[in-house]
Formats: C-alpha cells, sequence, structure tokens
C-alpha cells in the first residue's frame, strides 16, 4: 500500500484538536445541507401527496389553478362532457375547499376538506389505522389524520363536532396524512363535502380521468383539452410540477431552502480549507522534503487531497447519522426532513468536493514550495 | 575512485537581486565520484550550501552546468530535476528532516514510494538499509522514540536504500556529540567504499576530517584548496590549517 494514504491519515490525526475543528466545519456544513435539502425533498412531497395518491391519469381542472389547494370549481356538465371522448374510461369529480370546524368544547378551526366518491375511488383517504372507508358512507362521517385529534378538540373514533353548522362524526382515523399549510386535512363523501365547503350541487374542483386501457394519455389529454372549455388537462407529473413550482418558488420557500444549503456549503469549504491549508503550512518542511528526495508534485497533492477525502469521509459518516437522527424525528411532523439514497449520494459527492476544492489553497501554497529549504531549517 | 556521478562546471549562482544581490558561487567545478569521500568545508556563507543544492540538483545554477551521470541537467523543469533526485541522490540533512508521523521503515521506505515502488520487496529493502545503519531493531520505532544519532543513522538509510548512487550530507554530525557522529561518519565512510557510490559531505566540524578521501575548501563562492587522502597539505593551505586545527 502507498504511504499517501497513511502519510495524509496521520497528519491528519496527528494534529487532533485541528482536526476536530476541521470535523466540526464539515459536520456542520453538512448536517445545514441535509436539513435544508432535506426539507425541500419533505415540502416537495408533502404538496403533491393528494395529487400522489389520486391515482388518475389526467387531471381536469379550472383554468389558472396553481395548485392542489387553489382550485375554484367547475361545472359538472364537464365531467360528462369528458366521460363521452374516445380514451376516458371514467371521470370522477372531487371537491376541495376550507370549511370552519366547530369544536364540541367551544371555537373555531378552519379545516381542508376532500370530498370524492368512495366507491368510485376518487381520493379516498389512505393509512386507516382505525375504523374503515366503508363507514365514511354513513351521513355525517368524516376521517381524519389521527395527529389532528388534539387540534380538533375531539378525543378519537366516535367523536362529534361540527362543520358549517352540520354534525360530523370521526368514522375513520389515518396516520401521516398531514398538511403542511397546518389546516388539517378532513376526507367525506363527495356530497356531504360540497355542503360542508359551501360548493354547489352540481359542482366540483376537479375531474379525476382515468384513461381506458390501451389509450394513449397524451391523445386523450389533447382531446379533452380542445373539447372542454375553460379548463386545463395536466397529467400527474405536470400538476405535480405546477404545485412544487408554487410553492417552493412561487412563495420563494424553495429559494430560502436552497439559500440556506448553499450557506452551508460555503462555511463548510472555508472551514475546510483553513484548517487543511494550516496543516499544510505546518508540514511544510516534510512537503519540502518530501520534494528534495525526489517526490513528484502530484505525489505531493496526492497527500494533500487524500487528507481532504478522507475528511469528508469521516465527516459525512457523522453528518449522516446525525440526518438519519433528524429524518426519524421529523417523521411524524407538519413538515418532516426526507433523505432518499440519491440524496445520501450526492451529499456524499457534495462532501468530498466541498473538500478537495478546501484543498486548492493548500495545493497553491506547496506548488510554491522551495525544496533548498530543508537546509535551512 | 571513479568518473564523476554528479559534477559541476565553472558553476555561477547568483541569489536575490537589487540590493540584495549576491553572487553566492563564482565558477566553481567540483565532482563527485563513486568510491569516495568528499568533504567540502568553509566559513559560513562560503557557498558551501548553494553547491550542495546546485550538485544535489535542488537549485539550478545561473551560469555553468551541471552533470548527472553525464547527463546536463540544463534546461530540465522542476519535475525532471525531482526524477534525477530521486533516481540517483541520497540527501542527509543536518536536521534529520525525518517525518515525525511515520516510523523508521515507513521513513526509509518514502523514497520507494515517491519512485512508484510499492512491493513487498521495498519494504524488506527499507529493513535491510536500516539494519545497515544498526537499526534493525528500531524499524518500528517513530522518530521521536529515537536518539539524534539514531534519527541521523535513519536518515542515512533512507539516503542509501533506494540505490543512489551520489550521497549529499549537509552537516551530518553538527547535532550530534561526538561519539554519535564518529559513529554516523563511519557509517558514511563505510558506504563510500563502494566503487559504484560518492559521498559529499559539507562541515564545518574538523573532528571529522579523518574521514575524508579528498577535501575541498570554499570560501567566498570560489574553491581554495583542495587535498587527496595521503597527500601532504600544501604548507599555508586552508585546507592544511583545516588538518593542523584538527590535530590541535
Amino acid at each position: 500500500m502507498s504511504l499517501i494514504f497513511t502519510l495524509a491519515a496521520r497528519n491528519l490525526f496527528h494534529d487532533r484538536l485541528r482536526f476536530i475543528a476541521t470535523l466540526i466545519g464539515i459536520v456542520f456544513s453538512m448536517i445545514l445541507v441535509t436539513v435544508q435539502m432535506g426539507l425541500y425533498l419533505g415540502f416537495g412531497r408533502m404538496v403533491t401527496t393528494m395529487i400522489d395518491h389520486a391515482g388518475a391519469d389526467l387531471w381536469i381542472m379550472p383554468l389558472g389553478t396553481k395548485c392542489f389547494e387553489d382550485s375554484s370549481s367547475l361545472d359538472d356538465s364537464k365531467r360528462f362532457r369528458a366521460l363521452s371522448m374516445k380514451g376516458v374510461a371514467d371521470a370522477v369529480p372531487i371537491v376541495i375547499g376550507f370549511a370552519p370546524w366547530k369544536m364540541p368544547g367551544g371555537g373555531t378551526s378552519p379545516v381542508f376538506l376532500i370530498g370524492s366518491n368512495l366507491r368510485s375511488g376518487g381520493l379516498r383517504p389512505w393509512n386507516v389505522v382505525a375504523g374503515s372507508i366503508e363507514a365514511l358512507e354513513i351521513p355525517g362521517a368524516i376521517a381524519v389524520d389521527r395527529s389532528y385529534l388534539d387540534r380538533l378538540g375531539v378525543s378519537g373514533l366516535g367523536a362529534t363536532a361540527e362543520i358549517r353548522d352540520q354534525k360530523v362524526e370521526v368514522r375513520a382515523l389515518t396516520r401521516g396524512i398531514r398538511s403542511f399549510t397546518t389546516t388539517p386535512y378532513l376526507f367525506a363523501p363527495l356530497e356531504r363535502a360540497r355542503a360542508y365547503t359551501g360548493m354547489g350541487p352540481n359542482r366540483e374542483s376537479y375531474i379525476l380521468v382515468r384513461v381506458a386501457p390501451n389509450a394513449d394519455v397524451e391523445s386523450v389529454r389533447r382531446r379533452l383539452q380542445s373539447n372542454i372549455a375553460d379548463v386545463e388537462v395536466l397529467t400527474p407529473a405536470e400538476f405535480r410540477a405546477r404545485s412544487r413550482s408554487f410553492w417552493l418558488f412561487g412563495t420563494g420557500a424553495g429559494a430560502g431552502l436552497f439559500a440556506g444549503a448553499l450557506l452551508g456549503i460555503i462555511v463548510g469549504t472555508v472551514i475546510v480549507a483553513q484548517t487543511l491549508y494550516a496543516s499544510t503550512k505546518d508540514h511544510l518542511n516534510e512537503f519540502a522534503t518530501l520534494r528534495a528526495i525526489g517526490s513528484s508534485g502530484r505525489y505531493i497533492y496526492k497527500v494533500i487531497i487524500s487528507q481532504a477525502v478522507l475528511s469528508a469521509v469521516i465527516g459525512f459518516c457523522i453528518a449522516a447519522a446525525v440526518g438519519l437522527l433528524i429524518v426519524r424525528t421529523t417523521a411524524e411532523t407538519a413538515l418532516p426532513i426526507m433523505l432518499t439514497p440519491v440524496m445520501t449520494v450526492a451529499l456524499f459527492a457534495l462532501a468530498v468536493v466541498m473538500c478537495v476544492l478546501s484543498a486548492v489553497g493548500a495545493i497553491a501554497k506547496v506548488m510554491r514550495i522551495d525544496p533548498a529549504m530543508v537546509f535551512t531549517r | 575512485m571513479t568518473a564523476s556521478i554528479v559534477e559541476t562546471v565553472n558553476v555561477v549562482k547568483i541569489l536575490g537581486s537589487g540590493a540584495s544581490r549576491v553572487e553566492a558561487l563564482k565558477g566553481v567545478s567540483l565532482g563527485v565520484s563513486g568510491g569516495e569521500l568528499t568533504m567540502l568545508m568553509g566559513p559560513s556563507g562560503s557557498g558551501k550550501t548553494t553547491l550542495l543544492s546546485i550538485l544535489g540538483c535542488i537549485m539550478s545554477p545561473t551560469r555553468g552546468t551541471v552533470q548527472v551521470r553525464g547527463r546536463s541537467t540544463q534546461g530540465l523543469d522542476a519535475e525532471e530535476l525531482a526524477e534525477i533526485r530521486r533516481k540517483n541522490i541520497g540527501f542527509v540533512f543536518q536536521s534529520y528532516h525525518l517525518f515525525p508521523t511515520l516510523t523508521a521503515a515507513e521513513n526509509v521506505r518514502l523514497v520507494f514510494d515517491v519512485r512508484g515502488e510499492r512491493s513487498r520487496r521495498t519494504k524488506a529493502k527499507a529493513n535491510e538499509a536500516l539494519a545497515t545503519v544498526g537499526l534493525a531493531h528500531k524499524t518500528k520505532a517513530f522518530p521521536i522514540e529515537l536518539s539524534g544519532g539514531e534519527q541521523q543513522r535513519v536518515a542515512i538509510a533512507r539516503a542509501i536504500a533506494g540505490d543512489a548512487a551520489a550521497i549529499l550530507a549537509d552537516e551530518p554530525t553538527a547535532a550530534l556529540d561526538s561519539e554519535n557522529g564518529h559513529a554516523i561518519m563511519s557509517l558514511l565512510a563505510e558506504i563510500a567504499e563502494d566503487p559504484k557510490r560518492g559521498v559529499l559531505v559539507v562541515t564545518h566540524d574538523p573532528r571529522i576530517l579523518p574521514f575524508a578521501d579528498r577535501i575541498v575548501r570554499i570560501e567566498d563562492g570560489r574553491i581554495v584548496g583542495e587535498q587527496q587522502k595521503g597527500a601532504p597539505a600544501r604548507a599555508g593551505s586552508e585546507v592544511e590549517h583545516a588538518i593542523r586545527a584538527q590535530r590541535r
């Protein structure tokens, strides 16, 4: 084995205080980037959670809809028009909207209702942990996430409250259907949801289209778009992209998260560069000796870069462990921090690139080294 | 004695510029030949170290030529000069310049590592070199665990392990007591008995003169005297003064 790695490792571990400072810089930077990018991913996933679970091939929505929560309403005649189109197997209405929830103990809280025909499987609650979807057919039945029970002032299954002066009863509890807006999601059958949100009887927010087997989704989309006035027809991927774009960039939240991540990278790079430069300066005599005994410049750069990469690997491992802990801690919150395998690999690559870039200053210092200094020191 | 391994011909070296310009060497010709231990003596600032740096291809001359095994180094860039050093020249420094984080064996193995030689054979060669200098039992010791004399022996092992033809030593005994200095010079003299190897020692220390096959006196950037072993020193010469001083 080459002594390059041995020399790099021992140079690093020789000055433990400096090495700890380097690691703190990398860990701090990586955690900051992980949290920011994890929030970005989590936020991106949260804003599209309803689209992800709808199981539609196409979404018909009012013109100018910016995101899932933003819809106005469509006339039900458009749904019949869609059903008459070639290649459309089903067209399911969805109603969404805010409504006032009157708590049994007094006080009100806004809720966000999602209504669909539960038999046709439009947008039904998932992760049901208590009660059942079938129970929602009972008049006044609603499904709510268990994490919102306290917030809504109810104890659990069978608890009652009022929405728009109409009695409702909790008949199903879900897990993990959280809203990033902090307004609880409530599921109800279509007609009840219309009543709770104050929407007219023949109106809906979205029409979910299922394309017939063997039909081309894009052709159906074009057909729907050209035959139904004042609507937009989007694929789930397009609707996801639009929702993410609105929430992440339209509101500036995404830019803020990216700015935080960038700050983390800059801080990390500066700290690592400083410590690596100082370490190189301390070992300048040794590098001059290496040069005097005939080492190539490349050999010395490899020692410095190995130091940087080794710091990156150790720093990343610590940061990843802390990051996983944060991910677990926030998993059940309204805005979970997510860490995907791709992001983990990307963060590792970022840590290595950051540390190698940090080595540039140290390498520049070594490039100017005069091996003759070994005779004067 | 054989032909020169490393040789300077009419070398001039100017250091600095403007008011701080110094002509450190003023047309120096000196060779290091196989089977010979040459001692380069002279007062501080006489140009000894500059000449050693030029002979060792660490520094390039302002004028004149340097030849290593008959090949001129003129016009070579830093990487090419480094290649000449790692193939032909071994250095022994006054302050040893061992790597504190490497063991004695690893310090010696460095000369192979910088050449890209990383076989098991290199480990054996490094241990052999340490055995040659009497440190077979200290291969795993770190420099901090070794005495000054032992550290200098590791440095000599490093210089000879790679079969360098020219060993250039800068004040190798300056930091040592007389007993250790004597031991180190004995080792260098032993190395110089090999006809394929030449040793040049820069020194202030007249006590080690008896080890020399040739003594060269440099002063003010010029070689002012030279004496071969066994030949009488010219009366009044600098070399004779040095030898007289040693005898006293």
